[in-house]
């Protein structure tokens, strides 16, 4: 049985290690947070950290995180950068549905841990991966400034 | 091409004709749920008794009491106006709000409970909500029946929840003017609490187990706006915590014990059927418990496999060999269908408008003008889903479901049909939804009875745990409920002042509501009223307006803001077309036909004009303004927009907004619609928004092909409300009509040409 490293916990995952990271963290171990969208990395709604890089969890397998560190929505607050990012989010309302924003959040905390002071031009960059149907964008990008200003 | 063979709605058929009539059905089937309802709430007296929940709240009506005991009920108070079913109040003070809609984003999550909170006196910080279910307490009060739409939640629910939050404020003011021995009259509520003579105190917690007990007070005072401190105040989302850190929990969440998936494979053209099927490899799959052929929305049939998790169900379904039968079934094109609906568009159809266009043929000036609008996809981010968990026997048989829902009293219907099981014995459970924007409200409940059918399939197979049906995204965009693909054609005469001296118009699209159980009600004369609503007003004009329905194999539903999405298009940018072709500002020009009859549109546009610095501000070299004015849902949008054009593609820049929503309950969430229905309205501009079909297929699949924006289209958006006390009207849809028709107007100027007439953009 195949054994994933999530948010600091070494947790034997019961299923074939060419499923997708999505799937064992959603349907064998609960961990609901990381949401599917479109199983083609097309849309980030399952983005998770892979030792602090975003990642697609709907396209990675269990095998190309084997010794590796996820990271996931429901610890990624127990971080600086990642707390400062959500609260920013509270601050700024910025979900709606909020369906994506477990993987907008992943994708801010990815950003401000490379990159403290980024542009305009970075955050769309950063963040151009990540769909919001309900459209948050504006809101996103000045959730990413306030946590950025607050991090400083 | 145009055959009706396929467009027998299943429910319909099983409802009367007409709303009304609708109504009445889904009434006389939320009260036979009713009993089931009361045995819930005495259920929760008893926990309360017991200890579980000591010192909730839940306000049982006299009526409610003895009807629970066995007496006949005798409030005059409808379901919809006892406080029972809406607020619960903890010993510790927490106030827990039922919403009678499903939250989808919208807010109504915070803005109902908000409405509720500012009669109530209620402290803010304590305040809770919860989605309601499938009770009759729960109906839409303005239409009778379970439904989240038509920008109507805060507009039909502002006065029952301010009535709400009355009547239990008095309840609470009569307990403790009971505990202290002195007139109510005397008492005075603030933050949660009954403040008494010599200043002496209760909380709401502390009252709330004697508030019970006290009659349920039919007329109340509303509060005068003047005196409203949660109304009107910006205030973040409830569940914003929630919703920023994974804990929200969504019908895609739901676990249940042994809880199982399953994945369809869906015929590729509508209503297709399985002429063969090798179910080896599928069954191989590791985890997969079962492949079954189950009866599929309009006729068809699938095939789905019940697996552990969907990624073993995922595997089996793409194992499976299938040979489908599309024998019989219409093959839709889009290009021959374009060609149709052009040629139909040629001849006038049903008459909405007779206005007089004899003075068309002699006009000085004439704009001759056909636009095309594609099929589109709502794709919301939460993949459709639906959980059935089913149990006993015979007239015992229960069902239990959990779903984003917006119209759980046709869903429980539905399911009924689909499971054999008694309405009284389906219970729903209201889920939080990661989007909807229309295709949750389905007159045919096609994904609810789909999962039905599995769950029904399953247990048949002797798998008796709930059974969790999810779509892919493929699935979501290749499986129909479209907003409908539309032409329009304008004929329009005018003169040097811009004086419309006759207009002719034909519309061409299928009918949303022909064959649901909206017909009657909706379609008047052969027009279905979705599809003009939004033509010709406010502006004053002689217009001759006529609709074609054809019928075609390619389900169709509303799209946020429903006819507004082509309508305001068409009417917007033919109006800005006249202003210039007249020599006059469009800004000025709308100002003048508005003239005094439509002071809510001239406030919106003045206000968008004032905050943009239209005509006052010089806009950097290659910009230039666009504008546009719609109402819908009874609230005015205007938009004031700057865009650019770079090697043939429109750039959208900046939108300031004018909006009149009447009072606005959380000006935070209105901004936050009106940003987003913005947004909406542009993803109908860019390349790729179009779901087109070949061979009847549906030629898309996901968002690689049938493209949203992402944060590098967002323009900068700035929202201005226009201020107001009359009571609140639609927001969720109105901001989304007038974005596309002011891109357009800018593009207009900046190209010197007309305004794009087909969506999306192509200008090359």
């Amino acid at each position: 049985m195949p054994t994933l490293n999530i948010n600091g916990k070494d947790l034997a995952v019961n299923a074939d290690e060419s499923t997708p990271i999505l799937w064992a963290l959603r349907d064998t171990l609960g961990m609901t947070g990381t949401k599917f969208g479109c199983g083609a990395a097309l849309c980030g709604a399952c983005t998770v950290h892979l030792n602090g890089a975003p990642i697609r969890s709907c396209i990675t397998p269990i095998s190309a995180a084997a010794g590796q560190k996820i990271t996931t929505i429901e610890a990624v607050a127990t971080d600086r950068v990642g707390k400062a990012v959500q609260d920013a989010w509270v601050k700024h309302d910025v979900a709606q549905c909020g369906y994506c924003q477990s993987g907008q959040v992943m994708s801010a905390t990815a950003l401000l841990k490379a990159n403290a002071k980024p542009s305009d031009a970075d955050i769309d960059g950063a963040m151009a991966g990540n769909i919001c149907r309900c459209g948050t964008y504006v809101r996103i990008r000045a959730a990413i400034k306030d946590a950025a200003q607050t991090l400083a | 091409m145009y055959s009706n063979s396929t467009d027998t709605l299943d429910i319909a058929s099983q409802l009367p004709k007409g709303l009304q009539a609708l109504m009445h059905k889904a009434q006389d089937a939320a009260h036979s749920i009713a009993d089931a309802a009361l045995q819930r709430r005495s259920f929760l007296k008893v926990t309360t008794a017991g200890g579980f929940a000591l010192g909730a709240f839940p306000l049982l009506t006299q009526a409610q009491t003895m009807a629970t005991a066995g007496a006949p009920a005798a409030s005059s108070l409808k379901p919809t106006q006892q406080p029972s079913a809406f607020v619960r109040i903890d010993r510790d003070g927490t106030v827990t709000v039922t919403i009678n809609r499903l939250d989808f984003g919208q807010g109504v999550q915070t803005g109902l409970p908000m409405i509720l909170a500012e009669e109530l006196d209620a402290d803010w910080a304590l305040v809770k909500s919860q989605h309601g279910n499938a009770d009759p307490a729960y109906v839409d009060p303005a239409f009778g029946m379970h439904l989240t739409g038509g920008s109507g939640s805060i507009k039909n629910s502002y006065t029952q929840y301010r009535e709400l939050g009355a009547r239990t404020r008095a309840m609470l003011v009569s307990a403790a003017a009971a505990q202290w021995g002195v007139d109510a009259g005397s008492l005075r509520t603030q933050q949660g609490v009954v403040i008494g003579p010599g200043g002496k105190r209760l909380t709401y917690g502390e009252l709330a187990e004697a508030a019970m007990k006290q009659p349920v007070p039919e007329a109340v005072t509303l509060k005068d706006p003047k005196q409203f401190r949660i109304i009107g105040k910006p205030t973040g989302r409830l569940d914003a915590r929630a919703k920023s850190s994974g804990g929200q929990s969504y019908g895609i969440d739901v676990r249940l014990p042994g809880m199982l998936t399953a994945v369809v494979a869906h015929p590729p053209v509508f209503a297709g059927k399985v002429k063969t099927l090798d179910e080896a490899a599928a069954k191989a799959v590791p985890g997969v418990k079962a492949v079954l052929r189950v009866p599929l929305d309009r006729g068809g049939e699938g095939v789905a496999v019940v697996a552990e998790g969907y990624w073993a169900a995922k595997q089996g379904r793409d194992a499976l060999k299938v040979e489908w039968d599309s024998s019989g079934v219409e093959k839709v094109d889009s290009a021959q269908q374009l060609a149709s609906y052009r040629a139909l568009a040629q001849k006038a159809g049903a008459l909405k408008y007779n206005g007089d266009i004899s003075k068309l043929a002699t006009a000085p000036k004439k704009i001759s003008a056909e636009f095309a609008f594609p099929y589109l996809a709502h794709a919301p981010m939460e993949p459709l889903n639906c959980t059935v968990q089913l149990s006993g026997q015979g007239a015992d048989a229960k069902a239990e479901l959990w779903l984003g829902t917006q119209m759980p009293g046709l869903d429980t219907l539905a399911a009924s049909k689909a499971l054999g099981v008694a309405p009284q014995n389906v219970k729903m459970n209201v889920q939080m939804a990661g989007g909807g924007f229309g295709r949750r409200a389905i007159p045919t409940s096609d994904y609810v009875v789909e999962a039905c059918n599995v769950a029904k399939a399953a247990r048949g197979a002797g798998l008796t745990a709930a059974v969790r049906t999810l779509w892919s995204r493929e699935d979501d965009i290749k499986g129909g409920y479209y907003r409908p693909m539309h032409v329009h054609r304008a004929e329009i005469g005018f003169n040097e002042k811009g004086e419309i001296l006759g207009w002719d118009h034909v519309i061409v699209g299928q009918s949303i509501l022909a064959g649901s159980p909206f017909e009657a009600f909706m379609v008047k004369d052969g027009v279905d009223g979705t599809m003009v609503e939004g033509m010709k007003e406010p502006y004053e004009i002689p217009m001759r307006l006529s609709v074609h329905h054809p019928k075609l194999n390619v389900p169709v539903l509303w799209w946020r803001s429903v006819g507004s999405t082509h309508t305001a298009y068409v009417m917007e940018t033919l109006i800005d077309e006249v202003a210039r072709g007249s020599g006059q500002d469009p800004v000025a020009y709308r100002l003048k036909q508005f003239g005094s009859k439509h002071p809510r549109h001239t406030a919106a546009l003045q206000l968008a004009v004032d905050k943009s610095g239209y005509g006052k501000r010089t806009l950097p070299a290659g910009r230039a303004w666009g504008v546009a004015v719609h109402e819908s849902f009874n609230t005015v949008v205007a938009y004031v927009v700057e865009a650019s054009v770079k090697d043939n593609t429109p750039v959208l820049h900046a939108i300031t907004a004018g909006v009149h929503c009447n009072l606005a309950i959380n000006p935070t969430s209105v901004e936050a619609q009106i940003q987003g229905a913005a947004l909406m309205g542009l993803s109908m501009c860019l390349p790729g928004a179009a779901i087109t079909l070949k061979d009847g297929v549906v030629e898309q699949s996901n968002f690689g092909d049938f493209p949203v924006p992402r944060i590098t289209d967002m323009p900068t958006v700035a929202v201005f409300i226009v201020p107001s006390a009359d009571a609140p009207t639609g927001l969720g849809e109105p901001g989304l009509p007038p974005l596309a028709p002011a891109f357009a107007n800018a593009i207009a100027k900046l190209t010197g040409k007309p305004a794009p007439r087909e969506l999306p953009f192509k200008l090359a």
